[in-house]
This record gives structure tokens, C-alpha cells and sequence, in this order.
């Protein structure tokens, strides 16, 4: 569903793998060996080189904001343009909808977005990036700032798109995270080595 | 009407020494600029008198060509000081080809504006548009357009490259939601067209109870009636005011320009460090 032909990233040689609907690709490696700028690659939001595809049909052919629409860059820091974390959701509803499904006071959302936590923030960016259910989504770190009750709830939502047939990229410190939500594994780290699980999901 | 002032090369000299005040105040309080001091008075001076020397030339050939190509140094030297000024700087030259792109057009219409239709039936003593070619008001006022419009750009451009810079997440937040480049970059191009905009609104509003603008005190020294001086004054003002929107205006719309590709990406490795 997702397919990467020589996609160039920093110095590393050109990747290339595929994931299926439904399955979700862990994205390892140390910092600075280029998680993020994969990603965001991906997402079309740094130049790069090589082919993305989704179905087939490059992600040229696509205007750059139907593109991002359809794969979706998720930032381990979300930024924010307005003063309430309200103002960035499509409707006032499906943003208490999101505070309640990811464990937030939904008095919060009025808030200045300087007062809310860390966790508050990263979880609320998260519902941001996924209300109109993108059919591919790239996590870069989703869960770094939240407690592990917070986690499984970000976690319980990602396993939901998973099955309904989302493709998800996810980028992640956490061994045990990306043991419980990944069927592969891609290893950046020089000499890049593509893990062979994404073989099994061809 | 008291006859117009004219200065020796003396009387010159005289108000050459206000500048040992600045001079002395750099050196008695360390601030290190007496040096850039002295360039720029001696620079000054050699410019204006320059540019006195060639206006006078100018103005009495009547000739239009030599007014377009006074007019033309003026916009270039504009364009250059737009890409000078730039804090944070913008790699490459596209800085530069903004600054000359809107800086013509800019002055071009407002001086058109202004020289035909707000002073132009005054100046011929017809109604309706100027059809006599007059150099001696094509310069100044276009000089005046690009001084006070090269200011606000500027402003606007480095503005717009630091929020830019400093805000990167949350333009790149926009635009990972699928927003356009146009809406990600609104919040910072009202920001800096805002900055840009104020010191002109806020000059209108003290304009005469605080300030005597230069123009006018220039215009009153040389024997001009105080209320023609303060009618020119208040067209200049006005002027001034269109020019400084346009430029940043300009510099918002280039800015984005140059800071985004045609994919709409944000590309902040377009700022120099």
C-alpha cells in the first residue's frame, strides 16, 4: 500500500521497502541517524530523492496538501498556531471528543496551549493529526512525553486505525512500544540494513 | 517670504562639530561606533552633495531620460539596501531581485500617483492630469516612496525569516495537516506586515505636537509658509503610509516565496545561520 523505491536520506544509501494496509513498520535506530528526516521525507515535507508511493500513484502526482493529507506527519514536538488547543480542531466537538478518548480534562482544551503539560500537548497533537483518519500515518516518537496509562491509550487508538487497514510508520526509543505495535522492523544505522519481517508482509 | 537659506562652507563646518558629541560620547563610554561614526558623516556628506550636484544637472535638462536614469540608480541602490539589511539573511540573490521587482513597481505607481494626480494640476496650473515632464518633482518623491518603502520591506522580511525560524513547528504542524503554505505562513506574515506597518502609524498620530518633520522644517528654513509646508507634509505623510504597506506587503509575499518551494515545504535552510 505503501511503497518506498530509493528514497535518499542524508548520507545513507537509498531505502526501499514496501508496507501492506494494516501493518505497522518500526523505524529504529540511534539519534541523529535520520528516523525523523525518513519521516518527514515520506510525508514530503524535506526534498528527497527516490520515489513514495500510496496505491501505486507518486506522491507528485498528488498537490502537496492532498499528499499530507493522506500520510500523515506526526512530530515528536507538535507545534501549535493559535492560544487554545480548541482552535486547532475542524469542530469544538470532535475536540472534547479526542481530550476524552486520550484522558484529558476537556476544560483543558479552553486553556492557553503554554499551560498544558508535555503529555497534555503530545496526546491532543496526536488526536489533532488523526480526526480525519489519514490512511497512512508516520509517528515520530508519539508517546515520549506520557506516563504508561496515557501510552496504552495512544497505543489502543493506533492498534484501532491498524485494523480498519491504516498503514503506520512509527519511530520509537521504546523496545517494549515497538514490540507490542510492530510487524517490522527498519534499522537506521550505517550500513543500513532493511529488517526482513517487511519481506513477510509483501 | 523670508528669502531662502543658503549655507557656506563654513556654516557646514559649524554643524560638522554637533558630531564631536557623538564621537565623545563613543569614546568616553567605550561604545566603539566613533569610527563607523565618521565613515557614515563623510560618507553623508559625500552623497548629498553628489546628489545635489547631479539633482541640479538633472532638474535643468528637463530631460526625461536623465530622469529615468537617475530614477533607475535609485531603485537599484534601493534593491542592494534590501538585501543588505536583512537580519536574518536569505541565501542567494532572489532577496535582491524582490527588492527591485517591488521597489519599481512600487515607486513607479505611488510616484505616478502623487506627481500626476495629487500635484499635478497644482504644479501646471491645469485641471486633470500632468502632461508637462518635471523632474524636480519625479525625484524626490520617488526618492521619498523608496526610502520610507525599502524601510518598511525590510522590516517586514527580516521579520518574516525570524518568526520563520522561530516557529517552524507550528508552520510545519499546518502544513503536515495538509494546510497550504499561504495559510501556514498567515500567522507570522500578519506579525511582520503589523511590525512593519506601526512606526508609520504611530509617526502619523505625534506628527506636529511632538516632531517637526525634516521635510517641513526644510521646507520652512528655505522661506516656505508654514500651513503650504504642513499641506505638503500632510500628502507626503500619506505617501509615506501607502509606500510602507506596499513594501510590506511585498516582503510578505516574497517572503513566503522564498522560503517555500513548489512542493510547500517550509525551507528554513534558505536562512543563513
Amino acid at each position: 500500500m505503501l511503497k518506498i523505491e530509493r528514497l535518499q536520506i542524508l548520507a545513507l544509501p537509498p531505502l526501499s521497502f514496501e508496507v501492506d494496509a494494516g501493518a505497522c513498520l518500526a523505524v529504529e535506530g540511534p539519534s541523529g541517524s535520520g528516523k525523523s528526516r525518513l519521516l518527514r521525507a515520506i510525508a514530503d515535507l524535506d526534498p528527497a530523492d527516490g520515489n513514495v508511493l500510496i496505491d501505486g500513484a507518486e506522491r507528485r502526482t498528488f498537490s502537496p496538501g492532498d499528499w499530507r493529507r493522506a500520510v500523515r506527519y506526526v512530530a515528536a514536538e507538535p507545534g501549535w498556531w493559535a492560544a487554545t488547543a480548541l482552535e486547532h480542531f475542524s469542530s469544538p466537538e470532535v475536540a472534547r471528543a479526542v481530550a476524552e478518548r486520550f484522558g484529558i480534562d476537556p476544560g483543558r482544551l479552553s486553556a492557553d496551549i503554554s499551560t498544558l503539560s508535555t503529555g497534555e500537548r503530545q496526546r491532543l497533537a496526536f488526536g489533532r493529526a488523526v480526526e480525519d483518519d489519514p490512511p497512512v500515518l508516520l509517528l515520530d516518537e508519539p508517546t515520549a512525553a506520557l506516563d504508561d496509562h496515557a501510552t496504552r491509550l495512544v497505543e489502543a487508538d493506533i492498534e484501532r486505525r491498524l485494523a480498519n487497514g491504516a498503514v503506520v510508520l512509527i519511530a520509537s526509543h521504546d523496545a517494549a512500544q515497538i514490540e507490542r505495535l510492530s510487524d517490522a522492523r527498519l534499522q537506521l544505522a550505517p550500513p543500513v540494513r532493511v529488517g526482513d519481517p517487511v519481506e513477510a508482509h509483501r | 517670504m523670508t528669502p531662502a537659506l543658503t549655507l557656506s562652507a563654513v556654516d557646514i563646518g559649524f554643524a560638522a562639530l554637533l558630531l564631536a558629541v557623538n564621537v565623545a560620547l563613543s569614546v568616553i563610554y567605550g561604545l566603539g561606533v566613533h569610527r563607523s561614526l565618521v565613515v557614515a558623516a563623510m560618507r553623508m556628506i559625500a552623497q548629498l552633495a553628489l546628489v545635489g550636484l547631479v539633482l541640479h544637472y538633472v532638474f535643468a535638462s528637463k530631460s526625461m531620460w536623465m530622469t529615468l536614469a537617475a530614477a533607475t540608480v535609485m531603485v537599484a541602490a534601493a534593491a542592494l539596501e534590501v538585501r543588505q539589511r536583512q537580519s536574518p539573511r536569505i541565501r542567494g540573490f532572489g532577496v535582491a531581485g524582490l527588492g527591485l521587482g517591488a521597489l519599481s513597481l512600487i515607486g513607479a505607481a505611488l510616484t505616478f500617483y502623487v506627481v500626476s494626480v495629487v500635484i499635478g494640476p497644482v504644479a501646471t496650473n491645469t485641471p486633470g492630469l500632468i502632461t508637462s515632464f518635471s523632474p524636480r518633482h519625479v525625484l524626490p518623491i520617488l526618492g521619498m516612496i523608496l526610502g520610507n518603502s525599502l524601510t518598511a520591506l525590510s522590516l517586514a522580511l527580516s521579520t518574516f525569516a525570524d518568526l520563520a525560524r522561530r516557529e517552524h513547528a507550528s508552520i510545519e504542524a499546518q502544513l503536515a495537516l495538509g494546510h497550504s503554505a499561504r495559510e501556514a505562513f498567515q500567522p507570522i506574515s500578519r506579525r511582520a506586515m503589523r511590525t512593519a506597518m506601526l512606526p508609520v502609524i504611530n509617526a502619523m498620530a505625534v506628527i506636529g505636537l511632538v516632531t517637526l518633520p525634516g521635510m517641513m522644517t526644510g521646507q520652512i528654513l528655505a522661506g516656505a509658509d508654514p500651513t503650504d509646508a504642513a499641506k505638503l507634509q500632510i500628502m507626503i505623510m500619506f505617501a509615506i503610509s501607502a509606500a510602507s504597506g506596499l513594501g510590506a506587503f511585498a516582503a510578505v509575499r516574497g517572503g513566503l516565496h522564498l522560503l517555500t518551494d513548489d512542493r510547500q515545504r517550509l525551507r528554513i535552510d534558505r536562512i543563513a545561520a
